[in-house]
Formats: structure tokens, sequence, C-alpha cells
């Protein structure tokens, strides 16, 4: 367990650096930041649902499964990399929004629990196309982790959300 | 105009809308399905203007590409207009006075306008050139102002956040 007093002086610490101070200060930085963490998560998330609806064989069943995930499922890591970048800088902003808020660590949480499945299926699918059709109980499991994905990944984005009601005074 | 002040009051003043400004759980709860179904439209319409541009998915041709992710996106875009719509009835007046919000639904229909006139122009000869890496100009022109005008539409709806205070 974090200790509260610990990361509540680190909060202090970093709202009192000159960064911080800017991104408080100027109006825009802001909302610019939570825009394009926003679309970074609208590129992930409608990225790993593409692929998870094809498992499911609702969309795009016309294309095999690993091309689908070849198209898709690359692009999601240097895009992981501006979600980071911006939630840093969100997070020095306001740090006590989100350090001191127990919503935040169940959102990065469900985000590390949805890019592990994510490099998961695109490991398993570039390692060996067949890997989720081989027989009755891969397809179910294949199923069964495509179900998780979605709703791991709606978890995140309800959390990220839920941050902004739930921040300490 | 009187008759639009009309309902727009009858809104307000309905139940549901009473139920949304009252209930501390349920804005939190719409805002997160609308975030969500705006990141499921956008994302699914940045993978066609993508295609549309010539960066991703260049080995499929342009309708398989749409089919593959239409349903997606227009189911997205009803989730969003719904969830939208039950946040604007709860603070009508508010939101009508908001510069953003106006934004953000003339530049929903600048991006829907442009799909339209991208099919009504290229509906005819898109079998002739939908399987090239490389589209026409009219086609690239079309990807490139979605995104941009998708972007606006996500920044607005952040700007709202900031500019007015719900309830």
């Amino acid at each position: 367990m974090i200790d509260a007093a610990i990361v509540n002086e680190f909060s202090k610490w970093l709202a009192a650096t000159p960064l911080s101070h800017t991104i408080q200060t100027t109006g825009w930085i802001i909302p610019t930041l939570q825009t394009i963490h926003i679309l970074s998560v609208a590129v992930l998330f409608s990225s790993a649902i593409l692929v998870d609806l094809r498992i499911w064989r609702v969309l795009q069943r016309d294309a095999p499964l690993p091309d689908v995930a070849r198209r898709f499922l690359p692009l999601i890591w240097p895009v992981v990399l501006i979600l980071l970048v911006t939630g840093s800088l969100l997070i020095i902003g306001e740090p006590r929004r989100s350090l001191l808020n127990t919503t935040f660590y169940l959102k990065m949480a469900l985000l590390a629990a949805a890019l592990a499945l994510t490099g998961l299926l695109q490991w398993s699918l570039s390692s060996a196309p067949g890997f989720w059709d081989k027989d009755r109980g891969r397809r179910i499991a294949g199923r069964c982790a495509a179900t998780v994905s979605i709703l791991v990944w709606c978890g995140v984005i309800f959390g990220g959300r839920f941050i902004a009601y739930t921040q300490a005074g | 105009m009187l008759q639009l002040q009309g309902l727009i009051s009858y809104l307000e003043n309905s139940a549901l809308a009473d139920n949304i400004r009252e209930n501390d759980l349920l804005f939190p709860l719409i805002e997160s399905v609308h975030v969500l179904s705006i990141c499921l439209a956008v994302g699914s319409i940045l993978v066609v203007d993508l295609r549309l541009l010539g960066l991703a998915s260049t080995d499929r041709p342009v309708s398989r590409v749409t089919q593959g992710i239409l349903p997606l996106t227009w189911g997205a875009f009803v989730v969003a207009v719904a969830s939208g719509g039950l946040m604007f009835i709860s603070n009508a007046a508010k939101y009508l006075g908001n510069g953003y919000f106006i934004a953000k639904i003339l530049l929903i229909g600048a991006a829907g306008l442009n799909m339209v006139i991208f099919h009504a122009i290229n509906a005819r000869d898109l079998p002739k050139w939908e399987n090239d890496p490389r589209l026409p100009l009219s086609a690239r022109l079309a990807g490139g102002l979605s995104i941009l005008l998708w972007v606006a539409v996500v920044a607005c709806g952040r700007w709202i956040g900031f500019t007015m205070q719900p309830g």
C-alpha cells in the first residue's frame, strides 16, 4: 500500500514546480492536453475493439483475423506513448486530482490489464496466425479474451471520467 | 423562435432532465457513455480517413474498409447523440448559450456534409480507383478534412466542460 503522507508531500512538491505552475496558469493547456489524451484513447480503444469484434466474427469477417490484428494492433504502442506523456503532464498540472484519488489507481490498473491483453493478442497472432482458431477451446478462450478486453477498455474510460468527480478537495 | 424556447423549457423541466440534474451519479455516468461512444465513432472514422489519405489499410479497397467499420461508427454515433441529448436537456438553455457547444454542433454538421459530398462526387467512379493505394485528390481532401473536423469536435467537447458548470 502506498503511504498517503508521502504521496501528499510528493503532490505538493510537484504542484510547486515551474512546469506545474505553467500548466495551472495557462488556461488553454489543460483542455488541449485532455483533447489529445481523449483522441489517443479513441485510437487505442477503436483499434482494440475492431480486433475484438473480429474475434467475435461481428465485423470484418471477410478479412483473416491475423490481418486485422496486423492492421490495428502495432499502431497501439506509439499512441500509448502519447497517452502517457499527456497523462503525465495532466498529473503534473494537478497532482492532487489524480495521485490522491483511488479512481486514478483503478484506471491505471485497468489500463495495464487492457494493454497486457492487447500485447497478448498481438503476440499470439504474430507467432501463430491460427492461434485462436485451433480448436473449440481456443475459440472460446479467444472470445473470452476479446470480451474482457472490451470491458476493461470501457472501465478505463469510465475511470478517466470519474477521476473528475472523485478528486480530493 | 418562441416555439423553440417553449420546447427547450419543456425539456429542461421534464422529470428526466430533473433527475439528471439532481442525481450525483447520473450525469457522470451519461458523460462517460458519451466519451466512450465519441471515442469509438471518431476512432473508427479515422480508420476510413487514413485509408482515403493513403496512410493505412492501403492493401484493402475503400469500400471494404468502410463496410467493415461503419456498423461500429453508426452504432457509436447513435449512442453519442443519445447521451449528448440527455446531457443537453439537463441544462438546455446554458448549453445553447455556450459558444463551444454551438461550434461543436456546427462542426458535426460540417463533418456530415463532408461525407455526403464525398459520396455524391465519388459514388459512380469509386469502383474504378478504390483499389489504388493513392486515391484522387477529392478523396484525399475529404479524408484530411474529416480528420480536422472530428479533432475540432472533440476539442470543442472538452472546452464546453471548462466554460460552463453544469447544475
